[in-house]
């Protein structure tokens, strides 16, 4: 058991260590790794419109990491976090945008947010229901439900929901749109960083609570862990599978939340794109726990908007590479370290 | 010529001493038992003789030669071999392939031809008398014959001395009985074979010399023939332990678990129970001896409700008069019992989870544990503690630290105390309740069954280590093909006791 002190230790020198080999990355793209780094950090962290930009975006990644971490705990890999959050972002823009002018602000966020999560859980649900009934692999399923999520909120919009001569819904209603900060509280103007924080925190803590909290969470790891103790001990496996598909589908519908009600008060075509897929990036490094997520989230959000910062300098294709090497260098520099010491 | 000579062997694991200061002598052709209880050290020290492990401190002689292995290669160039207790066979190849591989002797691209090894292995099995087919897939064989395989590995290799680490945890009786039978023809070939086990029956029955280690140490080495099995529990345990509890006579009560005519064929048709039928009464044991494959298995799975789907069943279960048949796990512990499954690591916790988590798991939905929307965290681990000291299970209290630290003993001890005090308990079955034990925990399982007996509760034991059935039971049932083909009664059993290897033999013939 390694002591605290030294955990804390490695993602802070998994980090330098992926500053290091990418700064050699972008010196062989002609560029001063120094005058890059400079760049970026000035423009995220160090100003207020590039922090909220990263605010944003991890807001999403949160919610998208939780999708997948949740089912994680019941070893069940959700692969279809992208047609998850596409269903919860089409259903929240569709709800509202036929809502009445007149619903309260609370009754419309509510309404919204809840059609996003049902649809996210129910695409989610329809896998792990395979699963049960037919023993369909989920990883399969997810992924195969993302096309045809994909296929059918595209006909949708093109042929029913969408404004004339655009590629977008009609706007929500006033009452259900998530106010941004900047205006709110000041913080981080011009940003598209919206309330909707504080449903992501909301989630995280909520998948906390339920994974490690209450009898459900208990019984669910442990189906996890050791399906077939979990069985001689009373445990209903099914059931578990159901839920956590069901929980998971619904964070992922919840992103909507930020990217719809809080962002462009629409649904447009390629307004989810990759967020669900980062989502399992994002889980995956924060192994799959609820509270590290969000740490995670800020991480990716980062490296994200900072490439898009120095795009003019250093080009999308070798900014992925520095993405890259960040994870890999946080994955596998504590495992390698560590091993050393036995 | 001594074939292993160890000279102040220690090894330290950080601040932790798995061996220390070990010195001793293993004659060349002779058969060396190392035994002790679980965490006493002898898989350190065997890794340290097959270069697994390299010593902290001291010295390892193979014939005559000082070694230093910084690897098994090594130590297998030297002629050492080791079988692990998990296998680590290949089930899609065959017996041949899965022997030569690491070992080819031919070219790297060139094909490979086994017919000269497949002679070689067919030549060193008839030699030591293992009936193997070098064509049989492994993926089919039985556990015994794998364990062939596994020999045959090392003699292939050209190992003269062989080391074994608990190699009849897995075996049947009659597979124990071969296995010794090419273990005695290897000696005599001029072999050296050590042997880890903590089973003192074989160690009585195969070994020259034995040592024993207790907590790093070599407490003593000595030759078996001077010693019982007694002498050799106490230098294990640092105490005198009870090989046989105290089984004062019971008295039964009413009949709380009826099995009439129950009949299962499993999904592919085989009939696995042909009319089973018993019944156990309250405040009694009844113990079905029998050799693994004979049915245990499907009864233990129909009377905890966890049949394989696509079976069908005939016949009746009854708890009290209620049908258990159909019933779902947790519905039937709702009635009243409690099972023990034989694999507990695998089947009865969850590792990963803490002392106290395990403690209640499978009763976690008990009022008294819960509190909106989880667990009362002080009522649980006060629990935890109350069966901590009841049953005597050793570990770091104040930590709660995660189940699969502790010993086997004791984490077979939580299983017990879980279930021995489950509210409402009538009827409480066991499968292999000791299997891979230590012996001082053994006797405490034992002494708790017995006051679970005398508490009035209904007892079902299945085991196959037919001393523990003969010392425990009420009334015995041999299971042969499915069905019990003869009872012992109480007054034979308590008369059978007296003449403990007669009776064993007796028993023996009715289950095989």
């Amino acid at each position: 058991m390694q002591k605290k002190s030294v955990t804390l230790l490695m993602p802070l020198l998994a980090i330098a260590a992926a500053i290091l080999l990418s700064a050699i990355f972008i010196l062989l793209t002609g560029r001063d790794p120094l005058m890059i780094y400079r760049k970026m950090l000035l423009m995220t962290v160090g100003s207020d419109y590039g922090t909220g930009q990263i605010i944003f975006r991890s807001t999403s990644l949160v919610l998208t990491g939780l999708a997948v971490a949740i089912p994680f705990k019941v070893k069940l890999f959700n692969i279809g976090g992208e047609g998850q959050l596409l269903a919860g972002a089409l259903a929240a823009a569709a709800a509202g945008a036929y809502l009445p002018a007149g619903t309260p602000p609370l009754a419309a966020i509510t309404l919204c947010s809840g059609a996003a999560a049902l649809a996210g859980g129910s695409v989610a649900l329809l896998a792990g229901w395979l699963k049960v009934q037919y023993g369909v692999n989920e990883v399969i399923s997810t992924i195969m439900l993302n096309f045809i999520v994909q296929a059918f909120v595209s006909y949708l919009l093109t042929w029913h929901m969408a404004v004339p001569s655009t590629v977008h819904t009609a706007e929500i209603v006033e009452s259900a749109q998530l106010p941004m900060l900047g205006g709110l509280t000041g913080w981080w103007k011009k940003s598209p960083a919206n309330l909707s924080v504080l449903f992501a925190l909301a989630a995280a803590v909520f998948s906390y609570v339920l994974l490690f909290r209450t009898r459900t969470g208990y019984e669910m790891r442990a189906v996890g862990i050791g399906p077939e103790a979990a069985g001689y001990a009373g445990i209903d496996a099914n059931r578990h599978i159901l839920l956590s598909m069901a929980a998971g589908g619904a964070m992922a519908g919840l992103a909507a939340t930020n990217l719809v009600l809080g962002y462009k008060h629409y649904y447009e075509a390629g307004l989810t794109s990759g967020i669900g897929f980062m989502g399992i990036a994002v889980a995956l490094l924060a192994y799959a726990h609820p509270l590290w997520i969000g740490a995670s989230a800020l991480l990716f959000g980062f490296l994200e908007y900072g490439g898009l910062t120095v795009n003019a300098y250093v080009p999308k294709d070798v900014f992925m590479i520095v993405q890259a090497i960040t994870i890999l260098m946080i994955l596998v520099l504590p495992k390698t370290l560590s091993r050393k010491n036995t | 010529m001594k074939a292993v000579a160890l000279q102040g062997i220690s090894k330290r694991f950080g601040e932790f001493w798995a061996n220390r200061n070990i010195s001793l002598d293993i004659h060349e052709g002779s058969i060396h038992a190392v035994v002790g209880e679980n965490g006493a050290g002898k898989s350190t020290l065997t890794n340290i003789i097959y270069g697994m492990l390299a010593p902290t401190e001291g010295t390892v002689s193979v014939m005559g030669k000082t070694v230093r292995f910084s690897s098994p290669r090594q130590a297998i160039a030297e002629g050492i071999g080791m079988v692990h207790q998990h296998f680590m066979l290949v089930p899609d190849l065959t017996v041949a392939e899965n022997i030569v591989l690491g070992d080819e002797r031919s070219a790297l691209f060139a094909p490979l031809d086994l017919s000269s090894a497949v002679r070689n292995i067919a030549r060193l099995a008839s030699e030591h008398g293992m009936d193997i087919d070098p064509h049989a897939r492994v993926g089919e064989l039985s556990v015994g014959e794998e364990q062939r395989v596994e020999i045959l590995k090392l003699l292939y290799r050209d190992a003269r001395i062989l080391i074994l680490d608990e190699p009849t945890a897995v075996l049947t009786p009659s597979e124990t009985a071969q296995l010794f039978a090419t273990l005695e023809s290897l000696r005599k070939s001029g072999r050296t074979i050590i042997l880890i086990t903590h089973k003192l029956d074989e160690v009585m029955a195969v070994s020259d010399t034995v040592s024993v280690m207790r907590r790093g140490r070599v407490v003593a080495t000595q030759n078996t023939a001077g010693l019982t099995k007694t002498d050799i529990a106490r230098l294990m345990v640092g105490r005198n332990v009870l090989l046989r509890v105290e089984n004062p006579p019971e008295t039964p009560g009413e009949t709380v678990l009826n099995v009439r005519e129950l009949t299962w064929k499993d999904a592919r048709g085989r009939e696995r129970l042909s009319k089973l039928d018993f019944s156990v009464r309250a405040g009694e044991i009844y113990g079905i001896a029998g050799v693994e494959g004979n049915g245990q298995s499907e009864l233990l799975a129909l009377l905890w409700g966890m049949a394989e789907a696509g079976g069908q069943s005939d016949g009746s279960i009854t708890l009290l008069g209620q049908p258990l048949d159909g019933r779902s796990p947790s519905e039937i512990a709702a009635l009243g019992v409690s099972f023990i499954p034989e694999d507990r690591l695998k089947h009865a916790v969850i590792g990963e989870y803490s002392v106290s988590e395990n403690m209640i798991f499978g009763r976690h939905r008990e009022r008294r544990f819960s509190r909106f929307p989880g667990f009362d965290k002080k009522k649980v681990s006060g629990y935890a503690r109350l069966m901590t000291e009841r049953y005597d299970i050793r570990y770091d209290t104040a930590a709660d630290p995660a189940l699969r630290s502790l010993s086997g003993g004791n984490q077979q001890k939580i299983v017990l105390a879980r279930e021995i005090d489950r509210p409402g308990l009538k009827l409480l079955i066991l499968a292999q309740p000791t299997r891979g034990v230590d012996i001082g925990a053994i006797e405490t399982i034992h002494r708790k069954i017995i006051e679970t007996r005398d508490r009035g509760i209904a007892v079902l034991l299945v085991s196959a280590e037919l001393d523990e059935i003969v010392a425990l039971s009420s009334r015995i049932g041999c299971l042969y093909k499915g069905s019990i083909r003869h009872e012992f009664q109480t007054g034979e059993i308590r008369e059978g006791r007296s003449r403990e290897q007669d009776f064993e033999k007796e028993i023996g013939r009715h289950i095989t």
